[in-house]
């Protein structure tokens, strides 16, 4: 067939009239035939204007991964203590910059789709920009003490986080479902091996082999959903997605259901919520606890980034069916984070179970399908990126050398070995608790506000109940961390007994009596914390935002901004 | 003036004659190609011959490909297949040791053998009798879609490649990053680590390859 379409072509070669012409501008036919026309009929649609500024926070954090790479090859093989941490969150700053710049920029404010339709350059991807830079900047500072006392430092891990957050800022400002599968990509395969870091450890390895074999199985099924989405509007643009869905239905809904629902559980995996949620304790308790955190934060940002373009700007003339599942999904999410963090005798493994009862009030924000409920769920995930962030910071410097402590008894007596310290994760678990006068305050008052506006009221209280429960065990390991540490120091191992009385006179639920008090009873660590000076900043910095957003509603003045004109 | 004009003529039609009889060879190739690699595969006694013998296969279809004008598909074909797939395969093979021993010739199935020839005879028939509905072998080239516009789709898939989906395409270097740096994490071998056990070495120098598995899938 294509021999024949040649011979034919060089027939046509030998006649006059297909000699060099030009066509349009800067455009030659040489004498060859078709295939030379066709390019240039089209040439006008071959140039693509690349807008360097609305990519320049996710460019800065790819070229600073390679340039840290560069770095390290020419450098000698112990460089200088704290330099790649330094770099690393001097390019995050950079890349702060440059979002920040971003967010005054006109075209930026008015909301453009640019890069051939694959970049949404709005405000609401230049917050959640800055919300990843901010990440990196904080997660590298905290990593760097980990990272050293376990041996482990070396350019790898922080290559490996730029990397990530370049994925997740491909996420925030994809502009159609293949930039945002792609973003996933790049985010979750570094979050994997993030995750198996620690070598000498068999749970990080085990955590990184099982966030890898249940991430790829959720890749696969978000890849069908674009699939089975693009079969039934013929686009993977969200803006072509959502103006064809306005003008047409589709001739079969059920292809276009069922990719929905693909999407929503490829991006619910990543964002634990409750149905998909089983990876987050193993992953979260095995993984490097600085990179736990970066984890927690930047994965959470970016998959409820992609749900919010996805659901309410790609779909959102079928909002009438996906409220009932994102609904359902934010009940299970807040009542099973809530009610299994309770159970949980390890600290990092209940700080997972919390980010999954999180998760679900940003769902409400996304449930809630209006502006005021996106904005609210920006807010939420800023807040929560600080909180989270600084928690971890806590609980590693905690844990001691090779993790050896993550159970609740390791934080009892906190306030005594380092008072500041103690006070610093005081505030943190209030505000994740959701206390007036931090953050975690008005994140929830924001997002159940923006629910009861919608007539949720069944959600709202749900959500408040649930935090009902969850102030149970925040305020629980609060406690323990104003308990003298000298006060059990004979482990009690028989259960029941006057154990409550160690828990600071709240009684655990009664069937875990015995199992929760055990462990808080191993003999608690003791001595004076030394805190090392870049953890100590992150801490200072997460505690000081999220007093500073909980005290004035500055951060959501600034979400709302995000989106009010998306 | 007519002269040249039936001569052009003459030479067209000659020139789609020899384009038939061309397609025909390149089909008789191909197919000689991939029957002899296949072949090859289950008869040669050590794996990596084995292995490339699935190479020829591979290299019989893209040549199939190209034959039925699905340039795009051919190269795929090629790239794919036969440069990371086997590739992996010959990795596995060089991991497990080639020379080494597998007992064969006891099956675990008693069944196995009969039930195997059954399944093939059954295909055979099956093909055989799909082959006599005319409709559906008849020997005519394949007809494809029509392209949107003049250029055939290795040039649309390129233009659309370096226009509406530059960035993705770009970006998808990132991933080859990850790959190498995490290659590195997972599998080197520090010095001030002699702590570190057999086992979890093995599972982790496994684990090593699966972020090219995982690139390679995409």
């Amino acid at each position: 067939m294509s021999i024949a379409l040649l011979a034919s072509n060089l027939v046509a070669a030998g006649t006059p009239a297909s000699t060099t012409t030009t066509v349009a501008k800067n455009c030659t036919v040489a004498p060859g035939g078709t295939k030379v026309v066709g390019l240039c009929t089209s040439a006008n649609s071959l140039h693509i204007s690349v807008a360097y500024r609305s990519i320049a926070p996710m460019l800065i954090l790819a070229i600073g991964a390679l340039v840290l790479l560069a770095v390290s090859a020419v450098l000698p093989k112990r460089p200088r203590v704290g330099l790649y941490p330094a770099l690393t969150s001097a390019i995050g700053g950079l890349a702060l910059l440059a979002a920040v710049l971003q967010w005054f920029d006109g075209a930026a404010k008015a909301g453009t789709v640019e890069i051939g339709g694959q970049i949404f350059y709005d405000r609401f991807s230049v917050l959640l920009l800055i919300l990843i830079s901010i990440a990196v900047i904080l997660s590298s500072l905290a990593s760097d003490g980990y990272l050293r006392r376990e041996g482990l430092d070396g350019v790898e891990a922080y290559v490996l986080m730029l990397m990530s957050a370049t994925g997740a800022m491909l996420m925030a400002e994809a502009g159609g479902l293949i930039m945002l599968f792609l973003g996933l990509e790049i985010m979750s395969i570094s979050l994997y091996v993030m995750a198996a870091f620690h070598r000498r450890r068999t749970q990080s390895g085990e955590a990184g082999l099982k966030y890898f074999i249940l991430g790829s199985f959720s890749s696969a099924l978000f890849l069908y959903g674009v699939a089975l989405v693009y079969g039934a509007t013929g686009s993977t643009q969200f803006t072509q997605i959502a103006s064809y869905l306005a003008g047409n239905v589709p001739a079969n809904t059920g292809v276009l259901l069922a990719g929905m629902a693909l999407l929503i559980v490829g991006l619910g995996f990543k964002v634990a919520a409750v149905p998909f949620h089983f990876w987050t304790p193993d992953v979260y308790q095995g993984s490097p606890t600085p990179f736990t955190g970066f984890m927690a934060a930047v994965a959470k940002a970016a998959g409820f980034a992609g749900l919010l373009r996805v659901l309410t700007q790609a779909l959102g003339t079928q909002q009438a069916d996906w409220k009932p599942i994102v609904w359902l999904l934010a009940v299970l999410t807040l009542g099973v984070g809530a009610v299994m963090a309770i159970a949980q005798k390890d600290l990092k493994r209940m700080l997972a179970y919390s980010s999954i009862s999180q998760a679900g009030y940003v769902l409400l924000g996304v449930q809630a399908a209006t502006t005021q409920g996106s904005s609210a769920a920006l807010f939420y995930l800023f807040t929560y990126t600080f909180i989270v962030i600084g928690t971890f910071a806590v609980v590693d410097v905690v844990q001691g050398k090779g993790e050896a402590r993550t159970d609740l008894g390791a934080i009892r007596g906190l306030a005594r070995r380092n008072p500041l310290l103690g006070a610093a994760m005081l505030v943190l678990l209030l505000a994740q608790a959701g206390v007036p006068f931090t953050s975690g305050f008005l994140a929830k008052f924001y997002v159940i506000q923006a629910s009861v506006d919608q007539g949720q009221y069944y959600l709202a209280v749900i959500a408040m109940l649930a935090a009902a429960v969850a102030a149970f065990f925040y305020l629980r390991v609060g406690l323990l961390i104003y308990q003298a540490p000298d006060e059990a120091e004979a482990p009690v191992s028989t259960p029941g007994g006057g154990d409550g009385v160690f828990l600071a006179g709240l009684e655990p639920v009664p069937s875990l009596d015995g199992n929760v008090a055990t462990a808080v009873l191993q003999a608690p660590p003791s001595g004076r914390i030394r805190v090392p000076g870049a953890t100590a900043l992150v801490i200072g910095v997460s505690v000081l935002f999220t007093i500073a957003a909980g005290v004035s509603s500055f951060a959501i003045d600034f979400a709302k901004a995000a989106y009010s004109l998306l | 003036m007519l002269a040249t004009l039936s001569a052009a003529m003459l030479a067209d039609t000659s020139g789609q004659a020899l384009a038939h009889a061309s397609a025909w060879a390149v089909f008789a190739v191909g197919a000689a190609m991939i029957l002899t690699g296949a072949a090859g595969v289950i008869l040669l006694r050590n794996p990596v011959h084995s292995a490339l013998m699935l190479v020829v296969t591979l290299f019989g279809v893209a040549l199939e490909f190209i034959d039925e004008s699905a340039d795009f598909l051919a190269a795929v074909q090629i790239i794919v297949y036969a440069g990371a797939v086997v590739i992996l395969f010959l990795f596995v093979i060089m991991f497990l040791g080639v020379d080494r021993k597998e007992a064969i010739a006891a099956e675990p199935t008693k069944l196995q053998k009969p039930l195997a020839a059954l399944m093939g005879l059954v295909v055979l028939v099956e093909i055989l009798a799909l082959s006599r509905v005319d409709h559906w072998a008849s020997g005519a080239p394949a007809q494809s879609g029509v392209l949107n516009g003049p250029g055939d789709n290795v040039q649309k898939l390129g233009q659309a490649v370096y226009t509406g989906y530059l960035l993705p395409f770009e970006m998808t270097a990132a991933l080859l990053v990850i790959a190498v740096v995490a290659t590195v994490v997972l599998s080197k071998r520090s010095a001030g680590s002699p702590e570190r056990s057999s086992q979890g070495d093995a599972e982790l120098s496994g684990r090593a390859g699966d972020p090219e598995d995982s690139e390679v899938s995409l």
